[in-house]
């Protein structure tokens, strides 16, 4: 081991940073999606790389459960999306303010 | 010698294809950027020994989730160009604020700190992080089995209110 995990962190970090502000500043739901998954990837990094540093597998048993959500959330939430430029066609979450008070 | 040489060319990979996912104007420039980003972090998995996450990486993110993106991309429209105006007034500087106060957050880290964030176990045998299917599937069936079969319920729960949604008809519900 080379490359510390430090130095692993450091880019996922990095990834998750640019997904957040990813997440903050596109206003397509795809996009937006697909920035959540940055993020999620980002973490996994993180936690193999927390494993390997304390010889530990759990860290990759935990990152098989994030990809069982993961694989979840992007179902439901593309199925969402789907539904809702049916009724708006529209993709643009600027639009969806119906729920206002 | 490969490691550092193949963390390098990676995360450079990884980077630009996260930059490509927030900055491409087009939907399926992004899902390609996420693509890219997707390999590069499966080889970055591979370099930790972490052998069967990866190709589950690549099988599952690469394969199944990005295929739907694409798949969702295509149906909703690609020529939908979003506004880039915003309706939200504070939202860009405080979005710049925090990404320069995360950004000199790391700088600082990296002048003054260290990188050993996790307390370094680098001695003792490096096979037991071996990330084999052997390997995995020994806690995994054990330890967490409870948790293993509660992602199964998940998974059917999630395939039961996609079939539901995709259903919906207007004036049905």
């Amino acid at each position: 081991m080379i490359v510390g995990a430090g130095l692993y962190m450091a880019l996922a970090a990095a990834l998750f940073l640019i997904g957040a502000l990813g997440l903050l500043l596109r206003r397509n739901a795809l996009v937006m999606f697909m920035c959540i998954e940055l993020m999620l990837n980002a973490v996994n990094l993180t936690l193999i790389s927390a494993g390997r540093a304390l010889n530990d597998l759990n860290g990759q048993v935990a990152v098989f459960f994030v990809l069982v959500v993961a694989a979840a959330e992007v179902v439901v939430g593309l199925a969402i999306i789907v539904a809702i430029f049916r009724r708006r066609a529209t993709a643009s979450v600027d639009e969806l303010s119906e729920l206002r008070g | 010698m490969a490691e550092p040489i193949l963390f390098i060319l990676m995360a450079v990979g990884a980077l630009a294809g996260a930059i490509t996912v927030v900055a491409a104007r087009n939907p399926v420039y992004s899902a390609m950027g996420l693509l890219g980003t997707l390999f590069s972090i499966a080889v970055l998995y591979v370099l930790q020994l972490a052998h069967l996450v990866a190709a589950v990486q690549v099988v599952v993110y690469a394969g199944a989730v990005l295929t739907l993106f694409l798949f969702v991309i295509m149906l909703i429209g690609v020529d939908k160009s979003e506004d880039w105006d915003e309706k939200l007034p504070y939202q860009r500087a405080f979005v710049g604020g925090l990404g320069g106060l995360i950004i000199l957050f790391a700088g600082a880290l990296t002048v003054f700190g260290n990188f050993d964030w996790v307390p370094a176990a680098a001695d003792t045998i490096p096979e037991a992080t071996n990330g084999t299917i052997q390997a995995i599937a020994e806690p995994l069936f054990t330890d967490w089995v409870l948790a293993f079969e509660a992602t199964a319920l998940l998974l059917t729960v999630a395939a039961a209110g996609a079939i539901a949604l995709a259903h919906y008809r207007r004036g049905q519900a």
